[in-house]
């Protein structure tokens, strides 16, 4: 058994470590601090924590003002409120305005589990894709979550960071070359490809590792800035391995599979299963047994990529 | 638009650049068929009182770190806000004549990415006053002098995001934040009272932690007053209810919420500039 991480808390010290080199770097909050894990930011510098309360459209509005007056805003709060109460703010305020704020979406996807389809996120890759200008990470782990971070303070413009919950383990070394962009090809494969995005990552990994036995050869990227796509990446997979699976802690609608389906179908047509929540509300239950349920785990990845292959009649 | 030291000539210069301002947008409106006329001439007085004697500004450093900001949060008076900053010199009066044109930088509502001196995105209502409580703890936390200043409709203080920002202003102790509320007593579809009553509103802003007073938003010598007292109280933000009317200059539109972004026709728009003083040639 490998060792899992909250990302949360490598985000927490990354934030911090940027802040003591950037003293215009501030974190902003709805009353968060506790689950955005902020409270050693708050010791080392008090001035620089900003607390709005329960407000959303409010923190977003702060933060592009803040930003207008040459400040570094990281806004950090429930990604199911942070996009979805204030997609306005974030549109208008954040993107259209191209204020360089960067929003942190804490305790993504069905993190929540048991609390319920309130407080899963699991509409936030879709409500944000579709804004012009906004650039999207979806961190896999917590080398991902610092590189997106310290990426993301570096960057000029909108950013949105999905910040995860979820016990996960360490796939990249802590070498790894992150750049905002480009996808990481975390295994080489020849019959299949599976694309995956943040808690997924090493459950595809994991998957592609039982596929061998199998005898398919599959290839994983970790396609962490879900905007802007790594569009070569995918049509080279595309060409390469002739099918692909997608795989995300999201709707299948307009999240990671979609991004993925709109460069294949007009570029590389190839055939594709996109796994995901399939446009329902979670029934009651913890985190990782909702995944269970949505077949997004590495058995659920592997049988999807057996599935299409058979259908394309490839074994 | 020089700031000038005597206050009753200055006030005097001010309400000729509103009526200015008036005929102007009135223009533009008419030649894209396009705008708010109703929420254009509410505004024009503070619009003109601002610009021309209380921002720190420089037309020719739109972005010095160090301006005062002005924040229109009822985005759809483009038409007076493009006017003004034409007149104040951030941009030339000529190109007022693509107002909503096809690739013009002056849309409907301000872009601060296209357009000199606007500093934030408004259009869907709500928005200023958040924007603005950034901004002034921006400079708060820079121990920066530049102050800000948020020009809200009345109607639109029905988003609750206003009194999510009111609340934050307070509570951080703003006393570099103005708020102008054009108090026109109308929104798009009739009274705002009948609509969804916001009175009474000066207490509502003062239970908020907000310090303060009514002017009449047609006398820039009442603003200019104003503004040179603010903040009006230490340690809180200043809010400015200024007793307006919608469509004010022109007498058929004035209190008429039709006018709210209807376009006159050529024989409505003689009469408007007759009445807003033009000098009519034959």
């Amino acid at each position: 058994m490998s060792v899992l991480y909250d990302c949360r808390d490598r985000f927490a010290h990354t934030l911090e470590d940027l802040g003591r080199a950037n003293e215009n770097l501030l974190a902003l909050c709805c009353d968060t601090v506790g689950s955005s894990k902020l409270a050693a930011f708050a010791r080392s510098f008090p001035e620089r924590l900003i607390n709005v309360g329960i407000a959303e459209q409010n923190v977003i509005g702060i933060a592009s003002g803040l930003a207008n007056g040459g400040m570094l805003p990281f806004v950090c709060a429930a990604s199911c409120f942070l996009t979805g109460r204030a997609l306005e703010q974030i549109k208008v305020d954040v993107a259209y305005s191209r204020a360089n704020v960067k929003l942190c979406g804490m305790s993504s996807g069905m993190a929540y589990g048991e609390l319920g389809p309130t407080h899963h996120s699991i509409e936030d890759l879709a409500w944000m894709r579709a804004i012009a200008g906004m650039t999207i990470i979806v961190p896999a782990d917590p080398i991902e979550t610092e590189l997106a971070t310290r990426a993301a303070a570096a960057f000029e413009g909108p950013v949105f960071i999905r910040v995860s919950r979820m016990p996960v383990p360490a796939v990249h070394r802590e070498d790894y070359p992150f750049k905002i962009g480009c996808a990481a090809l975390l295994q080489e494969g020849s019959d299949i490809t599976i694309i995956a995005a943040g808690v997924l990552v090493s459950r595809a990994l994991e998957a592609a590792k039982q596929l061998v036995h199998q005898g398919i050869s599959a290839r994983v990227l970790n396609m962490a800035t879900v905007q802007p796509l790594d569009r070569e990446a995918i049509v080279k997979a595309a060409q390469e391995t002739g099918a692909i699976v997608t795989v995300e802690e999201h709707s299948i609608a307009g999240g990671l599979g979609s991004a993925v389906a709109e460069v294949v179908v007009s570029t590389r047509p190839v055939p594709m299963r996109i796994l995901g929540v399939p446009g329902v509300f979670a029934p009651t239950g913890s985190a990782e047994w909702l995944l269970e349920y949505f077949g997004l785990t590495a058995a659920g990845i592997q049988n999807a990529a057996i599935e299409l292959l058979q259908q394309r009649g490839r074994i | 638009m020089k700031t000038v030291l005597d206050t009753r000539n200055l006030a005097e210069t001010l309400t000729a650049y509103a009526q200015n301002t008036r005929r102007i947008a009135l223009k533009m409106i008419c030649a894209s068929g396009l705008g708010h006329i109703g929420s254009d001439f509410s505004a024009a007085e503070i619009l003109t009182t601002l610009y021309g004697a209380v921002l720190r500004i420089d037309p020719k450093q739109p972005r010095d770190p160090n301006r005062d900001r002005f924040i229109l949060s009822k985005g759809h008076a483009s038409g007076a806000l493009y006017a003004t900053l034409a007149q104040a010199g951030f941009f030339p009066i000529e190109e007022l004549k693509t107002y909503m044109q096809p690739f013009s930088r002056l849309n409907g509502h301000p872009d601060r990415n296209s357009v000199p001196g606007v500093e934030a995105n408004t259009g869907p209502l709500g928005h200023g006053m958040p924007i603005a409580v950034g901004c002034a703890l921006a400079a708060k936390l820079k121990r920066a002098s530049w102050r800000v200043f948020v020009l809200t409709g009345d109607g639109e203080l029905q988003e609750g995001s206003n009194w999510e920002a009111a609340m934050a202003a307070a509570h951080f102790g703003l006393d570099n934040l103005t708020v102008t509320v054009d108090r026109n007593l109308f929104q798009q579809g009739g009274s705002t009272e009948k609509t969804i009553r916001l009175e009474p509103l000066v207490d509502k802003w003062r239970a908020f932690g907000w310090a303060v007073r009514e002017v009449d938003g047609h006398d820039p010598a009442a603003l200019l007053e104003a503004y040179s007292a603010i903040p009006f109280k230490p340690g809180c933000p200043s809010c400015l209810i200024a007793r307006t009317h919608k469509g004010h200059g022109v007498s058929f539109m004035r209190d008429n919420p039709a006018w709210h972004h209807r376009v006159p026709d050529k024989k409505e728009m003689s009469a408007a500039l007759a009445e807003l003083g033009e000098e009519i040639r034959s």
